[in-house]
């Protein structure tokens, strides 16, 4: 196999499992944080305010962890530094 | 298909190149800054005001009292800088309801511009409020061998604000497009509120990440 055909699967297998298990985690903080926020707005209805603010800047941090492996598998698939050389020194042969 | 609206490029002159992100940013720049003229031309303090300088006064307002909520003692000195993130970063956000429009905050080098004068701004603010020594020995709190770490801390959540708000805005804009190939009609316009909900959100969460590290530098304690 040579290092173009070895590159490409490495990129594409890599970006599908990077996403794949990168979302894992923060799913499960997110379903932990809002089932918490749940039950306080239940026990506490007048500070609804306070907690659903809270609620959403919690959600977007803990979200954020979702969105660097997103990033991190759209760099193999679009911008794949790798790729780009190799596909340049096959071009200049 | 392009990820960044920094590869759509209009005019190029040696290494100076025109893309759509920074015709983009002119344009939001120009609307901002027409928009607070035009506004703020007749101010009145009476029943008498206009519907947009009512709609202004609230934001303003709304600002004032989050970043003092957030730990700052005086907001109106910080109001300049954490005000325009905000706004800059919600009008990019809100703008993608017109058609044909990307947002600049969906390129790196718009969030990472961003980034660095929030990392710039943090010391600047830290030492006029405290004074040099004070603000360099807070690097060395709670013991000196923290010192590493705390610079370390410092660079990563520069790193963060960035890829977190280039990490939305992108793959908003990307997720959009791939449906419009796939699709009909629903879903993508399902997927655009959505992705504008999420615009709003990341430019809060920008401007209260900004207010809390500025608050934390300037504390006196």
């Amino acid at each position: 196999m040579d290092s173009v055909t070895l590159i490409a699967m490495a990129s594409i297998i890599t970006a599908g499992i990077t996403i794949s298990i990168g979302c894992i985690g923060p799913a499960l903080g997110e379903g932990r944080s809002v089932a918490a926020a749940l039950s306080s707005l239940a026990q506490q209805p007048d500070a609804a305010t306070t907690i659903t603010r809270t609620l959403f800047v919690g959600l977007a941090m803990i979200e954020s962890v979702a969105i660097y492996s997103f990033v991190i598998s759209m760099i193999l698939i679009f911008a794949n530094p790798f790729w780009n050389h190799v596909i340049a020194e096959t071009a200049g042969k | 298909m392009h990820f960044t609206p920094d590869q759509v490029v209009f005019w190029r002159y040696g290494f100076v190149n025109l893309n759509s992100t920074i015709v983009t940013t002119w344009g939001l720049m120009l609307v901002l800054w027409l928009g607070a003229l035009l506004i703020t031309r007749g101010l009145q303090t009476e029943l008498t005001l206009s519907r947009w300088q009512g709609g202004l006064e609230i934001i303003v307002t709304a600002m004032i009292k989050q970043i003092e909520e957030a730990g700052l003692r005086q907001p109106e000195k910080y109001l300049g800088f954490l005000g325009t993130l905000f706004l800059f970063i919600a009008t990019a956000a809100l703008a993608t309801i017109l058609p044909g429009y990307e947002s600049p905050t969906g390129s790196l080098s718009t969030t990472a511009a961003l980034a660095i004068c929030v990392f710039v701004a943090v010391p600047v603010f830290g030492i006029a409020e405290q004074g040099l020594r004070s603000y360099l020995g807070s690097y060395l709190k709670p013991t000196f061998i923290m010192l590493p770490f705390n610079v370390i801390s410092e660079l990563t959540r520069t790193l963060a604000l960035a890829v977190r708000l280039f990490g939305n805005m992108m793959s908003g804009t990307m997720i959009l497009a791939i449906l419009l190939t796939i699709a009909p009609l629903i879903f993508p316009i399902v997927m655009s509120a959505l992705g504008l909900l999420i615009g709003m959100v990341q430019a809060y969460i920008f401007s209260i990440l900004a207010t809390v590290y500025i608050a934390a530098a300037t504390r006196k304690d």
